[in-house]
C-alpha cells in the first residue's frame, strides 16, 4: 500500500503537475493567436454584466410554415387545375383545410400536393404532413416530429444568427447557448444596460421586397382581397399599403448592407447588395414595372414604397426612411445577421453593475480565504504532520479542481466559489477517515508500517462509498438541473474526482517519502 | 514544532461507550416532530420564494445618502407601482426593490424604467446596482426541475446504498435524508431566508454532506457486523458509533469552519447560502447519529443477524488474525 514505484510516483506528481499548468492561462494571456487557451469565465455577479434568457416562439414556427403552405397549395391547385372553394389555416390544430370544388379531384389533388405529403428523402425521412378528411373535405394535418425537427432546427439557427447580430455589435467574450427546448440564454460581460442588445435581439428582422396592388385602397377599410395584405407603414402606423403577398424578392438573398447617407437628400440610408439569385429576381420584376411602386415590408411593417424608375440590374439597392444613423446602422446590422425564423422573446434577465461585482468579489474573497485557512489550521492541530500532509493535498486539490474547471471553460460565480470551499471543507473528510483508522490501528498496538497499511487499506472502501454515494447525487442534479444548480453540480463532481485522488493517492506518497526517509519509531497520531 | 508534528487536541476521548441507541425513541420523537412542524411552516406561512421560484423582477440601488423607505415608498406608488417591496441590504445605503411579475417583457421593461424614475426623483445620484427579472413561466418551470433533480438524486442513493449494503441501511437513509431536507425547510421558513436556485444549491449541498455522513457510520457497522458476528444489533450500533465519532465531529467541524466565515460577512450573495450550510451540517451529522441508526436498528433487529449462528471462538479469532 505505501510502495510507490518511482513510475507511478512520477506520474503522480506529473497529474498534479498538469493541473498547475491548466491554471496558467487564467493568469497569462495567450501568448499565440489559435493555441487552445481555456479559462474559467467569471460570472456575472463577479464582473458585472447582462443576463438575457430568451424563448423562441414556436407557435410563430408552426404558423409561418402554415402560412406558407397556404401560398403552396395554392400555387399547386393553380398548376394541376384543380378548383376549391376555401383554403384557410387553423394554427390551434396546425391543420390546413381545404374545401374542393369536386369529390372526383380529390387524389389529383393529393397527387398535386406530392412534396408535402410524400417524405422528400425517400422511405425513412418525414413527410411535413399528412392528409386526412374525405370527399371534398380535405384537411392536412402537421405531422409533429416533422414540428420537432422543425423547432429544433429554429433553435439551432436562431442562436447562429443571435450569434452573429452580438459578435457585430463588438461585445467581447459573450456566451451564447442553448437552455432546454426552445430557449437561449445570452450573457454579456460587461454590458450593464441591456436594453439595446434587447431591442436589436428582439427584432425578427424577415425582410421581403413586394409589389404594390394599386388596384385597392389600403384605408377604405376594406378586407384586403385574396392574395393581398394590408401592412402599416413603419414611421406612420395609421397609413397602410396595399401589398401583394407573393413575395418578389426575399432579404435572404442579400450578401452584404451597409449604412450611409444619401448624397442627394442628407438622410440616412442603408445600401444593400444582392447575391445573383437576388439580383436576378430583382432585375426580372424591376424592369417588368417600371413606373410602378413597390414595397419594402421588415417584419409586417412597410419601410418604405418608392417607384422603380428604371430596371435595377446590378443587385444594389437602397432602403431609405431611417430617422438617423443609429438607426441605419441597425438595420443594417440586421440585415447582414440574418432574419431570425421565430420571435424571440426576454423571459429571464439580469444585470449587475461593476460597484456590485467589486464590493461582492472583496466581501467573497475575504470570507473564502479565512473559512480556508480555518480548515487547514484545524486540520493541522487535529492531526500533527498528517494533517499537514492532508493540507497539502488540499492544496493540491484546489490546483486540480481549478485545473479541470479552465479546462471544461465553467463559469466561477459567487455561490459556486462557496461551493467550492466547501468541497475543499468535505475533501479533507477522507484524509480524517484515514488518520482515525491509522491511529485505531496504533492503539490496536500495530507497528508504524503495518497501521499506515491496514489505516490506508481500511479507509478506502469507506471513502469509495461515501464519495460515489455523493457523486451518484450531483450526476442527478446536472442531467435534470437547470442553469446555475448545473454549474454548481459540475464544480461539485469535478470535486469528488479530484478529491479521491488528492486524498488517497498524494497523500499517500507524501507518507510514504516521509516514511521511507524517517523511519519513525512511533507515529504522530 | 510540536504544533507541526503531533496532533494538539482530540475532539472526543477515544474508547468512548456512550449508549445513543438509549436515546433512539427521544430522537425520533424529536425529528418526527420538527419535521412535522416544519411541513407545517411549509404550508403555512410557506417559503419567502426568491425571484427564481416567484418571478417578477428584484433591483437594487446604492443611494448617496441612507434611504428614507417612506419616501421610496411614495415615490414608487406616485409612479404606478404600489406593489413595490422594499427591502434593506447588508450596506447602509442600498436598497432593494421588488416588483411582482409582470404580464409580458414591455410591460417588464416599463415598470423597471418607473423605479429609475422614481428613484432619480428621491434620491438623486443613485446606481442601480443590479437588475433581474424573471418570467412567471420560467420560474414555474425551474421549480419543477428543482424538485425532479431533488427526487431522482434520493433515488439514485437508495439505490446505491441499497447495492453495496442492504435495503435496510438504504432506507434508513433516505428516510432520514427527507427529514434532514424538511427540516432545512423549516428553518428557511423561520428564519425568512430566501428559497432561490442558490438555496436549491445549499439544499443539495447538505444533502451531499448528510449521506457522506451515513455511509461513513454505515460502513463501520457492515464491517462490525462481520466481525462480531454474535453482538447484538443494539451495542454493535453503539459501538460503530463511537469508533467513528471523532471522525464524524472532525468532518463536521471542517465544513463547519469553511462555511462560517462566508456566513458572518461573505456578503449579501453568498451569506444565505452558508447560514443554510450552517444548520444543514448540524442536521445532517446530528441525524446520523440520532435517525439513521434508530432506524436500522428498528429495521433490522431481526433481518440483520438473521442468518448468522454463534460463532465459535477460534473463527473469531482468525478474524482477528486475518486483520
Amino acid at each position: 500500500m505505501l510502495y510507490f514505484s518511482r513510475l507511478k510516483a512520477a506520474i503522480v506528481i506529473g497529474a498534479c503537475l498538469l493541473g498547475l499548468l491548466l491554471c496558467v492561462p487564467n493568469f497569462i494571456a495567450a501568448p499565440l493567436k489559435g493555441l487552445p487557451w481555456p479559462q474559467i469565465h467569471l460570472g456575472l455577479d463577479l464582473r458585472g454584466g447582462s443576463f438575457l434568457l430568451m424563448q423562441v416562439d414556436m407557435n410563430a414556427v408552426a404558423k409561418e410554415k402554415l402560412g406558407s403552405t397556404l401560398d403552396e397549395v395554392r400555387q399547386d391547385f393553380r398548376k394541376a387545375s384543380i378548383g376549391y372553394t376555401r383554403l384557410a389555416s387553423d394554427a390551434t390544430t396546425n391543420q390546413v383545410q381545404i374545401q374542393l370544388l369536386d369529390a372526383n379531384q380529390r387524389a389529383a389533388a393529393i397527387t398535386a400536393l406530392g412534396d408535402m405529403l410524400n417524405p422528400p428523402n425517400g422511405p425513412g425521412s418525414l413527410a411535413d404532413f399528412t392528409a386526412g378528411g374525405d370527399g371534398t373535405n380535405l384537411i392536412l394535418t402537421l405531422s409533429p416530429p416533422a414540428m420537432q425537427a422543425r423547432a429544433k432546427a429554429a433553435l439551432t439557427q436562431s442562436i447562429e444568427i443571435i450569434r452573429r447580430r452580438i459578435d457585430s455589435t463588438g461585445i467581447v467574450d459573450p456566451q451564447i447557448a442553448q437552455q432546454g427546448n426552445n430557449r437561449i440564454m445570452v450573457q454579456l460581460p460587461g454590458i450593464t444596460d441591456p436594453q439595446h442588445v434587447k431591442k436589436l435581439l428582439g427584432e425578427t428582422a424577415h425582410m421581403t421586397f413586394h409589389l404594390v396592388d394599386e388596384s385597392v385602397n389600403a384605408n377604405s377599410g376594406q378586407q384586403p382581397p385574396p392574395g393581398d395584405a394590408f401592412l402599416p407603414m413603419q414611421d406612420n402606423p395609421s397609413q397602410k399599403i396595399a401589398i401583394q403577398q407573393s413575395v418578389m424578392v426575399d432579404g435572404a438573398d442579400l450578401t452584404n448592407a451597409q449604412a450611409g447617407q444619401d448624397p442627394q437628400t442628407g438622410g440616412w440610408v442603408v445600401n444593400i447588395t444582392f447575391d445573383s439569385l437576388g439580383s436576378r429576381q430583382f432585375a426580372d420584376v424591376t424592369s417588368a414595372n417600371v413606373g410602378h411602386p413597390f414595397a419594402i415590408v421588415l417584419d409586417n411593417q412597410v419601410i418604405s414604397d418608392p417607384v422603380i424608375r428604371e430596371a435595377i440590374t446590378g443587385g444594389r439597392a437602397q432602403i431609405s426612411g431611417s430617422a438617423n444613423a443609429q438607426a441605419a446602422t441597425d438595420l443594417a446590422l440586421l440585415l447582414r445577421a440574418g432574419a431570425l425564423p421565430a420571435p424571440l422573446t426576454v423571459v429571464e434577465e439580469q444585470s449587475v453593475g461593476p460597484e456590485l461585482g467589486a464590493d461582492a468579489i472583496r466581501a467573497g474573497a475575504i470570507s473564502l480565504g479565512v473559512g480556508f485557512v480555518l480548515v487547514i489550521f484545524f486540520m493541522a492541530a487535529f492531526y500533527g504532520l498528517f494533517g499537514w500532509f492532508a493540507n497539502i493535498a488540499l492544496i493540491a486539490n484546489l490546483i486540480m479542481m481549478m485545473g479541470v474547471l479552465s479546462l471544461l471553460g465553467a463559469t466561477l460565480t459567487l455561490p459556486g466559489m462557496a461551493g467550492i470551499l466547501l468541497t475543499l471543507g468535505m475533501a479533507v473528510d477522507a484524509n480524517i477517515l484515514i488518520n482515525e483508522r491509522v491511529r485505531e490501528e496504533v492503539r490496536n498496538g500495530r507497528t508504524p508500517l503495518q497501521a499506515l497499511e491496514a489505516g490506508y487499506k481500511r479507509a478506502y472502501g469507506t471513502i469509495i462509498d461515501s464519495n460515489v454515494t455523493a457523486l451518484l447525487a450531483h450526476v442527478m442534479l446536472f442531467i435534470f438541473g437547470a442553469g446555475p444548480v448545473r454549474g454548481f453540480a459540475v464544480t461539485i463532481t469535478v470535486g469528488i474526482v479530484t478529491t479521491l485522488f488528492t486524498a488517497t493517492v498524494f497523500a499517500r506518497l507524501l507518507t510514504s517519502r516521509w516514511y521511507v526517509y524517517r523511519r519513525p519509531a512511533a507515529l504522530p497520531v | 514544532m510540536r504544533f507541526f508534528y503531533k496532533p494538539l487536541f482530540r475532539l472526543v476521548p477515544d474508547g468512548t461507550r456512550i449508549h445513543f441507541m438509549r436515546g433512539r425513541y427521544a430522537g425520533l420523537i424529536v425529528s418526527a416532530v420538527l419535521s412535522l412542524a416544519s411541513l407545517g411552516l411549509f404550508f403555512y406561512p410557506g417559503m419567502r420564494l426568491g425571484i427564481d421560484f416567484k418571478g417578477g423582477v428584484v433591483m437594487e440601488a446604492r443611494t448617496p445618502t441612507p434611504p428614507s423607505f417612506p419616501a421610496i415608498r411614495a415615490a414608487l406608488a406616485a409612479h404606478d407601482l404600489p406593489d413595490a417591496g422594499l427591502q434593506a441590504l447588508g450596506a447602509k445605503n442600498e436598497v432593494m426593490i421588488r416588483l411582482e411579475s409582470r404580464a409580458n417583457a414591455e410591460a417588464t421593461d416599463a415598470a423597471v424604467a418607473r423605479v429609475h424614475a422614481a428613484l432619480d426623483q428621491v434620491a438623486p445620484g443613485n446606481q442601480v446596482l443590479s437588475t433581474s427579472a424573471v418570467g412567471a413561466s420560467v420560474s414555474a418551470q425551474l421549480f419543477h426541475q428543482g424538485l425532479m433533480a431533488l427526487g431522482l438524486s434520493l433515488l439514485m442513493i437508495l439505490i446505491y446504498i441499497w447495492f453495496r449494503f442492504e435495503w435496510q441501511f438504504a432506507v434508513g437513509a433516505v428516510v432520514t435524508l427527507i427529514l434532514d431536507i424538511t427540516k432545512t425547510i423549516g428553518f428557511l421558513v423561520i428564519t425568512r431566508l430566501q428559497f432561490d436556485l442558490v438555496m436549491v444549491a445549499a439544499i443539495l449541498t447538505i444533502l451531499g454532506y448528510s449521506t457522506n455522513d451515513k455511509v461513513v457510520v454505515y460502513d463501520r457497522m457492515r464491517e462490525n457486523l462481520r466481525k462480531y458476528k454474535t453482538m447484538p444489533l443494539r451495542e454493535l450500533i453503539d459501538m460503530s458509533i463511537n469508533e467513528t465519532l471523532n471522525r464524524t465531529l472532525g468532518t463536521s467541524m471542517t465544513v463547519f469552519l469553511a462555511a462560517l466565515p462566508l456566513a458572518l460577512f461573505g456578503g449579501s450573495s453568498i451569506q444565505d447560502f452558508a447560514i443554510a450550510m450552517l444548520f444543514g451540517i448540524v442536521v445532517g451529522t446530528s441525524s446520523s447519529i440520532f435517525i439513521a441508526a434508530p432506524i436500522l436498528l428498528f429495521l433490522g433487529e431481526k433481518r440483520l443477524r438473521r442468518d448468522t449462528r454463534p460463532a465459535k471462538p477460534e473463527s473469531a479469532k482468525k478474524v482477528q488474525a486475518r486483520l
